[in-house]
């Protein structure tokens, strides 16, 4: 059966914290629906505490074409990154 | 829990640290799994199987939905929601007595099942399935709520997990009636007709077998008549949102007023336990 329900694009959040993740996405009637259909679809392996679900028509993405303007100036400014100063070894997620 | 730091919770050693974590609980952790004092064991089995079955059999029903939902989301919906169930079945049979919950599910007769007949209902359509989902976990969550408080400290834990479970299932449920009754005429039409398939089974829910009356009085139990005035009140709430009429269809009485907790049940019964118990009856020594 072809669904002409929108796409939504879904978003979790682990119970450690950390940051929202884009897990997957599903279709839903409307918003409500589509936080329900994400707690069913993403959080049944008990991934989740909190989830964000977005239409995916509302996303303005990058496009493929800008990718050396967007991207490829960054990747030889290496004083931008924090490689300078001595990191303990029990800070994860440097 | 508590740590030194704020990354000790996130090492190595640290299972939680996981974003998309394990974390598995067992409901019956740390409780006391012996027959309480004063109560019969030949009651706790029955009432045991009485809960037990209503969750199996409704169960079996939910997963004649795989493959057939309208929409994938909600096909794995209520594929959740029938694990779910199944998941308290199995607590409960295994509480039930020794004979183990695999003998109960698979090895009993027709007659020896005790769930209420609304359970067994024939596979319909959409409209059905959320009408009799939505009288089945509102019905079950004010039983399970009150069970949360009863003496058998083994029955209190799987209430105590059920409740979470089912206040899910009766949400999901109502969203559904509320979207498909004041949706379309025809959605309108079909969660209406829906309703009144299942309604001559509600009245039976809430008249309580005398096993129930039984340990009720013992505190093992709940009497299923307690709680009609809150099923009333729910439904009621529901319905109204839905722009949707209570039905006023009579019930179906049973056999010489014998029904579903006697083990007397509707001609698809048959049906369904011959499917859900072919494979172990094929093959009784098979483990897998």
């Amino acid at each position: 059966m072809r669904s002409d329900w929108p796409l939504y694009e879904v978003f979790v959040r682990g119970k450690r914290g950390l940051n929202h993740v884009h897990v997957g996405s599903l279709h839903a009637a409307d918003d409500e629906m589509a936080l329900h259909h994400a707690r069913d679809l993403y959080t049944r392996r008990n991934e989740g505490v909190s989830i964000w679900v977005v239409k995916a028509a509302d996303i303005t993405a990058s496009s493929p074409d800008e990718k050396d303007p967007f991207f490829a100036p960054s990747a030889d400014k290496v004083y931008r990154h924090p490689t300078f100063y001595d990191i303990p070894d029990d800070v994860p997620h440097m | 829990m508590v740590f030194d730091n704020a990354y000790e919770a996130i090492t190595e050693e640290n299972d939680s640290r996981w974003a998309f974590g394990t974390g598995f609980t067992d409901p019956l952790e740390g409780v006391d799994t012996s027959v309480p004092s004063g109560v019969d064991a030949g009651e706790l089995e029955a009432y045991c199987l009485m809960l037990g079955d209503d969750a199996l059999v409704f169960s079996h029903r939910l997963q004649e939905w795989c493959t057939n939902a309208p929409e994938l989301e909600d096909e794995v919906a209520i594929a959740n929601i029938a694990l779910d169930l199944l998941g308290q079945a199995r607590l409960l049979l295994a509480r039930a007595g020794e004979r183990g919950e695999d003998s109960y599910a698979f090895f009993r007769g027709e007659h020896e099942f005790r769930n209420v007949r609304l359970a067994e209902l024939p596979h319909g359509d959409f409209g059905e399935l959320i009408a009799a989902l939505l009288v089945f976990s509102t019905w079950r969550l004010a039983l399970l709520r009150r069970l949360t408080e009863s003496r058998d400290p083994v029955l209190a834990a799987i209430a105590a997990k059920g409740v979470k479970e089912v206040t899910y299932h009766r949400d999901y449920a109502a969203q559904w009636t509320v979207r498909l009754g004041d949706g379309t005429d025809h959605s309108r039409e079909r969660m209406a007709a829906g309703l009144a398939t299942g309604w001559p089974y509600v009245d039976e829910l809430f008249t309580p077998h005398e096993i129930e009356v039984s340990l009720a009085a013992s505190g093992v139990a709940v009497n299923p008549a307690e709680s009609r005035a809150e099923f009333d009140e729910v439904l009621a709430q529901v319905l109204r949102a839905a722009t949707l009429d209570v039905p006023e269809v009579p019930g179906i009485p049973g056999v010489s007023g014998r029904t579903g907790r006697d083990g007397v049940h509707t001609e698809s019964m048959g049906y369904l336990l011959a499917e859900l118990q072919s494979v172990a009856r094929a093959d009784p020594e098979a483990t897998w």
